[in-house]
């Protein structure tokens, strides 16, 4: 189907092995299908479009978005009821609350007049969080074709692979297909097929060679890779839009944007920093370091004996108590004696910040124990704040 | 003038196709009625007879099937039920109760369906039961004939019968075992299960009551009975409408029975797993590639089939990683090598990444660490490696110990068809030894 094969770039393969399996209207399909491969490799996105293409009589459910077995069962029928009457406008809801009714009830959906006679499809998307839902839905969808003794085929589509589904007894083997990764030639296709309409398709192609040969090597997600090309590209553009080199610049291009790329794998792709500080940021061409990231260090703020009390449960927890002596002799006017009531409400305060954790058990005589659980960057900076050269104090870095 | 006349062929070629498409379909995905019982003729005569005993001199009878996924149970029993029902008299009188396991979770459940499929709502109306056993039997009682002396037989068909064990105190199976111990409905009680151990699961209670007659369906066929069954499959039953076309693809389907490779595929196949279903998924698979173009399954049809049956999904996820991932991958690999398959954490697993990088590996760049760990974190959500115990508080990230769910020799063929390898990378997964 040529329109198709513009709909969905670097699939044909997997289109026709799901076209031949669904065969005619009315003839029979294999109950259960299970469609599995990396994210964003199109299985959503295939399996939706060639339904609709082909106008099956088909549901779409996503079970995270349905996490419990009533939403789910609820919503499949629901659906359901909307596919067969459509002209009546908005029927009654249905309430479903154990995979008995729902089988009951598929049963009365499907006998009307537009579904008989048609394989109907109910996709679940996600499927890998069925495993935690009640223990009979995955077998029971698995064999709904003979539970229901209807013409139905349930299609699972997950990033996890079939072996880590089955239960333990058994159960009814789907037809497991693999919607394989995407190639470097396929990524450079689909990635330079949205290219905005006032540069050219080669400009872009070129663009996007250069993204890819920063970020291949570590990310080959198409979802994450369209979403860097898109935040970048104007940066890239810069140079020919301020006139200081043409489209076939590739060089000069190439050293603008590269360090720039580099910068965008240490922070936006991470999530540091949100999209919206990282366009301001390529307007303003501040230095990233000074940004405020999203991260942990930047957003905590801590009273000032806070700090010292954290510290000090750092050093405790990190050198070996012999070497105390040695650090901490001389110091003893550094930390002021506080009021003890105080002292413990800041300690349990840093305790439900989840920065020291409760170690040994309750019925300890010499009090409870903790242990620091932050990391030394952490430390460092909260050292910093304070003027505290911790670095010094560390057995480690001696 | 030969075009006209393929053109015309071809047309044929589609109609015929598409009913062979449709009586094939329905055999090999839906439980087609018409299908003939291969091997189990002493268990079929045996079962058969059990349920005229009660359909018919008012006996009550129970009784297992047992047998793995796949070996025709629920076949059997609709074959035998089939052909219970064509007797006159079995007709009128006999009442037939389908539970599943997966189906009604709890006694209360299957009670309702049961009331359901006896068609006694409207009797049970909203009456208040005490028990389960009195409003069984109320519901028997109920099923009695004008006169009271008979009552009409009842065959009960519980399929995973194993579920129904693990429900609270047991209650149906006592009720219903029970009812066919004592005098009162004929009832014949069949439970279809694939637990061999099934009798373990039985409250001992229960197991007193069971009349201890098990059915065992051991696809006990060999390799010669299986080709025979194969080309059965395959081949068109002799109602289709052109005779023909029919003898033409039976004939394909014997050389197909009789050409070598097929018959290693099918030796393969049977090496692995026995039971018809596999066998289906093979021809379906097969019957996907005949078109209006390609008429006829050739062999080189069925060994492509077997080869998409007989991938390895885990090796196939591998394959569509980044370099970053395979690179941690290959350091957990070495990582197990050396303390024997003791759990690591993500630091031990950078430290192990960053002593190949600084060893001048052109192709990977050094990345920061936060780089590093989302990577780490992907191959988590992937299901490839998977932590020991769960996420708590008490440890950070990076120190919290997982374990690698790929074996050996599955990284090493992954890292052979991975496109695009660097080879150093290549070169580190074979030795770790640091003067490399």
């Amino acid at each position: 189907m040529p329109h198709l094969e513009n709909m969905v770039l670097c699939r044909e393969p997997q289109v026709s092995t799901l076209q031949a399996l669904f065969g005619e209207r009315h003839h029979f399909s294999f109950p259960s299908i299970f469609i599995y491969g990396h994210t964003a490799s199109g299985k959503t996105y295939v399996t939706q479009t060639l339904l609709k293409t082909l106008e099956l009589p088909h549901v779409f459910v996503n079970c995270v978005e349905c996490f419990t077995s009533r939403l789910l069962l609820e919503q499949i029928l629901n659906k359901l009821n909307h596919l067969c009457s459509s002209e009546d406008g908005c029927s009654t809801q249905v309430t479903c609350e154990t995979f008995n009714d729902f089988v009951r009830l598929f049963k009365q959906v499907t006998k009307a007049e537009s579904l008989k006679d048609q394989t109907v499809y109910i996709v679940l998307d996600k499927a890998e969080y069925l495993r935690d839902m009640e223990a009979n839905l995955l077998p029971g969808f698995l064999r709904l074709q003979e539970l229901t003794d209807r013409n139905v085929t349930v299609l699972f589509l997950s990033e996890i692979v079939w072996e880590k589904f089955r239960p333990n007894t058994g159960c009814f083997e789907p037809f497991v297909l693999y919607f394989p990764d995407y190639s470097i030639g396929n990524l450079q296709k689909i990635l330079s097929h949205d290219h905005p309409p006032e540069y050219s398709a080669d400009f872009y192609a070129a663009y996007i060679n250069i993204l890819l040969g920063v970020f291949y090597t570590v990310c080959r997600d198409l979802k994450e890779l369209r979403y860097l090309a898109v935040l970048n590209f104007p940066k890239y553009c810069e140079p020919v839009v301020k006139g200081e080199a043409n489209e076939r610049d590739t060089r000069k291009l190439w050293r603008n944007i590269e360090p720039h790329l580099k910068r965008a794998m240490q922070t936006v792709y991470l999530r540091e920093i949100s999209s919206s500080q990282w366009e301001k940021l390529q307007k303003d061409d501040t230095d990233p370091a000074q940004l405020k990231g999203l991260s942990a260090y930047t957003h905590v703020e801590l009273p000032y004996y806070s700090k010292f009390i954290l510290i000090a449960a750092y050093l405790a927890s990190y050198n070996p108590a012999r070497t105390d002596k040695r650090f901490f002799l001389k110091h003893h006017g550094k930390i002021k004696k506080t009021n003890f009531l105080k002292k413990h409400e800041k300690i349990t305060s840093l305790v439900t910040l989840q920065l020291l954790t409760l170690v040994g058990h309750d019925d300890q005589l010499d009090g409870p124990k903790y242990k620091c659980t932050v990391s030394l960057e952490f430390i460092r900076a909260i050292a910093r704040t304070v003027n505290f050269d911790i670095i010094k104090y560390l057995y480690d870095f001696l | 003038m030969s075009s006209r006349k393929s053109k015309s062929n071809n047309v044929i070629h589609a109609e015929y196709l598409s009913q062979v498409q449709r009586i094939l379909r329905e055999r090999f995905c839906h439980q087609s009625p018409q299908s003939n019982l291969f091997g189990v003729q002493v268990q079929y005569k045996h079962l058969i007879e059990l349920l005229k005993r009660t359909a018919i001199y008012g006996e009550s009878n129970s009784v297992l099937i047992i047998g793995p996924r796949g070996s025709g149970k629920t076949m059997l029993i609709n074959h035998a039920l089939k052909e219970l029902m064509e007797v006159e008299e079995v007709s009128e009188n006999v009442l037939q109760v389908h539970l599943n396991g997966l189906l009604q979770i709890n006694d209360k459940i299957a009670l309702k369906e049961i009331t359901r499929q006896l068609n006694l709502e409207n009797v049970v109306g909203d009456k208040v039961f005490g028990s389960f056993a009195e409003n069984l039997s109320f519901l028997l009682e109920a099923l009695k004939k004008g006169d009271r002396s008979s009552s009409c037989p009842v065959i009960f068909i519980l399929d995973e019968f194993d579920l129904f064990t693990h429900h609270k105190n047991q209650t149906l199976l006592y009720n219903l075992f029970d009812i066919s111990q004592s005098a009162q409905t004929p009832l014949a009680v069949i439970g279809l299960t694939c637990r061999l151990d099934i009798l373990e699961l039985l409250e001992k209670r229960v197991k007193s009551r069971f009349s201890h007659r098990q059915i065992h369906l051991m696809n006990s066929f060999g390799f010669p009975q299986y080709l025979k069954i194969f080309k059965e499959q395959l081949s068109l039953p002799a109602e289709f409408p052109d005779k023909l076309f029919s003898e033409k693809w039976n004939e394909n389907v014997q050389c197909l029975m009789e050409d070598r490779s097929v018959r290693e595929v099918l030796q393969k196949h049977f090496n692995v797993s026995k039971n018809l279903r596999s066998l289906h998924m093979l021809l379906m698979l097969a019957l996907n590639r005949v078109t209006t173009s390609h008429p006829f399954m050739t062999a080189a049809d069925l060994m492509e089939a077997n080869q998409l049956c007989s991938m390895d999904s885990k090796a196939n996820i591998v394959h569509g990683l980044s370099v970053l991932e395979i690179c941690l991958i290959i350091a957990m690999k070495h990582l197990n090598d050396i303390y024997e398959e003791e759990p690591f954490n993500f630091q031990m697993v950078y430290n192990e990444f960053q002593k190949f990088v600084q060893r001048k590996a052109h192709s990977v760049y050094n990345f920061e660490k936060p780089v590093v760990m989302k990577a780490f974190e992907h191959l988590q959500q992937l299901e490839l490696i998977k932590p020991m115990e769960r996420t708590s508080v008490n440890t950070q990230r990076e120190y919290q110990l997982m374990k690698l769910l790929l074996d050996n020799t599955q990284i090493m063929n992954a890292l052979q068809k991975y496109p695009n390898c660097p080879t150093d990378v290549r070169q580190w997964a074979t030795s770790s030894l640091s003067w490399l």
